[in-house]
């Protein structure tokens, strides 16, 4: 039954086939018609359709968020995961192990060797300390009393609750409280964890302080976790896949960006509208192929062609590789121009900002505010790879189409024609290279 | 409609001679059982010194709720040792307790079944319904009936009558954990039995706790009529002093029938709420080991 000891790494450790969960007189017919395609209010005389038909897998290590309004069946999904309740139709195999219509055992044994969950509420055990709860799990393994204090201990410290351990939840608040539930899971040392709306019961700032921790935690132990959130801001923060759902049915499953660039219908569409873009687009999605660059062998007068011709104040420079050297700026290239010189080297300053393709746009906004040339974007060897002029950065937290162009007045084009025509040095011109 | 009459009553006299007649054994075992039980506790709580009740009463008194009840507990007991009435009170306590300790070792279990499945809670609740309702006199007949005149049938009189509240209350405290605990065990692999031990009835006990402290006061409310069967105790007392209208009897007797309630019910119900009963020593003990634990 088990095949997990011969599966391949990159085999899903979850995988979801068909799955639908019906309630009522006549679960099977409604899950049949249900994934027929009748909807939730023609089988309203019938029973509940909660889940209709949803199929994914879940890689090792992945975050995988399931989405949706109340009422959407992302909790009777997630509770199918672990055999709380049983599908209808469809299969679910965790680490190769059917749980489907597995026996009372069989779930059991699945529960506390491979899942674990956190729940919306807590659900900690009132009459217990802050260690036993933790503890708890490892109880129902039957593993010794010292050994599972000491493993208890170990993810209560993880968790952030060191001092707090014979304390009652009841003592704690309501952050602290999750942090045991998650240390409860955490203790049960399962590969997979079930993450019921975790943080919807916290106030705002704690669970932007816990969806951290979580993403820390799950970078430093590998977990793959399921979370279920109504929140669409969380799931774009903490997902590496968000499935979208809705009356039942997964309408979208995709990365962050897909579900927000490339929404699959008006639904989906309609609910990325209110999300925080700044914190899901990141400078790589919306950066721009930089043309205000010249190379640092070239002269004053390429620099002063290039800005002329992209209406700009100012150009990158960038040595071999396309690795970034610094910027030029008019002014000074017009001085250089009149001193009648033809190298930049002496002119170039250093970037005022790079930024990562990784950073989201929200920690884009003070670097751009600063910096007189659009941002340069530069990948792990200094190489410039895109440029966001301020108005891309403005562009892209709306659903307009993306304008372009810079916004810092430069010299008149008419200034910069006269001076190039006045002190021409023709030998050097031609030498030198637009890039 | 005349002439129409269902002969229940002829029904139920059938069967309780046939009960009579044919199981004569096991009602023969019941009150050897149940005879000796509180005989046996009458004799042990009359023959140590009076001074030893009221000290150990008083300090489970504090144990459980506070040095204000172990006050009231000394003053209590004296009034009952200065009315005279100290006998028959031990008799009227040991009669309670067994028959309350029986009420609850039935109606506990009774309970977590209901509270499990439907049916049985379906089956169960208008049999508690009878068992509640039925006027307490009423279950003499058939007691004395099978167990002749005595304590027997005053005890079993006074199961029947106060077993109902222990098994809906332990149904109640059961049902009404959060539903999310419970599912918290089972996700973590826990098995019915784990769960059962492990979140419900720890989180069902102030319920159940409430429900026992029900048991014990119908129990006490039923001395009176355990003496009509003639149970020795303070029952018999009050019986004999309405039939010769003896109202200072009547008086002392009925005064220590109350002490004896309002005891039992402060210690039972602080036993429900421990929490709150920050001057018990149970609660200063622990309050004494949390702060060594955390310097």
């Amino acid at each position: 039954m088990t095949a997990s000891s011969s599966s391949n790494p990159s085999d899903p450790i979850l995988s979801v086939k068909g799955l639908s969960k019906a309630f009522g007189r006549r679960p099977k017919e409604v899950a049949k018609r249900a994934e027929a395609g009748a909807t939730r209010q023609e089988l309203a005389s019938l029973g509940t359709a909660a889940v209709i038909d949803a199929s994914f897998d879940v890689a090792p290590g992945e975050i995988f968020v399931v989405m949706g309004l109340s009422g959407s069946g992302k909790s009777t999904l997630i509770r199918t995961l672990n055999g709380l309740l049983a599908p209808t139709s469809g299969s679910v195999a965790i680490a190769g192990t059917e749980i489907a219509g597995a026996d009372a055992a069989t779930l059991r044994r699945v529960r506390r060797e491979s899942v674990s969950m956190v729940f919306q509420h807590f659900a900690l055990l009132p009459h217990r300390t802050v260690l036993d709860n933790a503890a708890y799990a490892l109880e129902l393994q039957g593993v010794a009393k010292e050994e599972r204090l000491r493993r208890a201990q170990r993810v209560v410290d993880v968790v952030g609750l060191n001092g707090w351990e014979q304390k009652l939840p009841s003592e704690l608040s309501g952050g602290m409280q999750q942090r045991v539930g998650l240390a409860r899971a955490l203790a049960a040392d399962t590969p997979i964890l079930l993450m019921d709306e975790a943080f919807s019961a916290l106030d705002p700032l704690i669970r932007r302080e816990m969806q951290e921790q979580l993403l820390e935690l799950q970078a430093e132990l590998g977990k793959t976790i399921v979370f279920i959130t109504h929140d669409l801001n969380e799931a774009m923060f903490l997902g590496d896949r968000i499935a979208v759902m809705r009356d039942g049915r997964i309408v979208q499953i995709g990365t962050p960006e897909d579900i927000l660039t490339d929404p699959a219908n008006d639904y989906v569409a309609q609910f990325v509208q209110d999300v925080d873009r700044a914190r899901v687009l990141t400078a790589g999605n919306v950066m721009e192929r930089p043309l205000l660059v010249v190379g640092e062998g070239s002269g004053p007068r390429t620099a002063l062609k290039a800005m002329r011709d992209g209406y700009a104040s100012a150009v990158y420079v960038t040595g071999r590789d396309r690795k970034l050297v610094g910027v030029v700026r008019d002014r000074d290239a017009m001085r250089l121009v009149q001193k009648g010189e033809t190298s930049l080297r002496s002119i170039i300053r250093p970037t005022p900002h790079a930024v990562s393709a990784d950073d989201v746009l929200f920690d884009l906004f003070v670097p751009a505010l600063e910096s007189e040339v659009p941002l340069a974007v530069t990948d792990e060897r200094d190489r410039l790879v895109g440029v966001i002029p301020r108005v891309t950065l403005l562009a892209a937290l709306g659903p307009g189409t993306t304008a372009t162009g810079e916004m810092t007045i430069p010299v008149p084009a008419n200034e910069i024609d006269e001076l190039l025509a006045e002190s021409a040095v023709p030998a050097s011109a031609a030498n030198e290279e637009v890039r | 409609m005349e002439g129409f009459r269902i002969p229940i009553g002829e029904w139920a006299a059938t069967a309780l001679n046939w009960i009579k007649a044919n199981l004569d054994g096991l009602l023969e075992f019941i009150r050897t059982v149940l005879g000796g039980a509180v005989d046996g506790l009458t004799d042990g709580l009359l023959g140590v010194p009076i001074i030893g009740i009221v000290v150990v009463a008083a300090l489970i008194g504090w144990t459980v709720r506070s040095w204000r009840l172990a006050l009231g507990t000394v003053v209590g007991f004296g009034l009952i040792l200065g009315m005279d009435v100290w006998t028959p009170a031990m008799q009227t306590l040991s009669l309670v307790l067994v028959a309350t300790l029986i009420a609850i070792a039935v109606a506990v279990p009774l309970g977590i079944l209901a509270a499990r499945n439907d049916t049985v809670s379906a089956a169960l609740r208008p049999v508690l319904d009878f068992m509640q309702t039925m006027p307490a006199y009423v279950y003499l007949i058939p007691t004395v009936l099978f167990f002749s005149i005595g304590v027997v049938p005053g005890v079993v009189s006074t199961i029947i009558f106060a077993l109902p509240p222990g098994v809906r209350l332990t149904e109640l405290g059961i049902r009404s954990v959060d539903p999310e605990k419970v599912e918290a065990g089972q996700a973590f692999g826990a098995t019915p039995g784990q769960i059962l031990r492990g979140v419900q009835l720890p989180l069902a006990s102030p319920t159940i706790l409430s429900g026992i402290n029900q048991v014990i006061m119908l129990a006490l409310s039923m001395a009176v009529v355990a003496g009509i069967a003639g149970a020795p105790g303070l029952g018999k007392e009050v019986v004999a002093a309405i039939s010769t209208l003896n109202i200072g009897q009547g008086v002392e007797a009925g005064l220590g029938v109350v002490v004896l309630a309002v005891y039992l019910d402060r210690v039972t119900s602080a036993l429900g709420g421990r929490a709150q009963n920050r001057g018990s020593l149970l609660s200063i003990i622990a309050r004494r080991r949390a702060h060594a634990l955390a310097a």
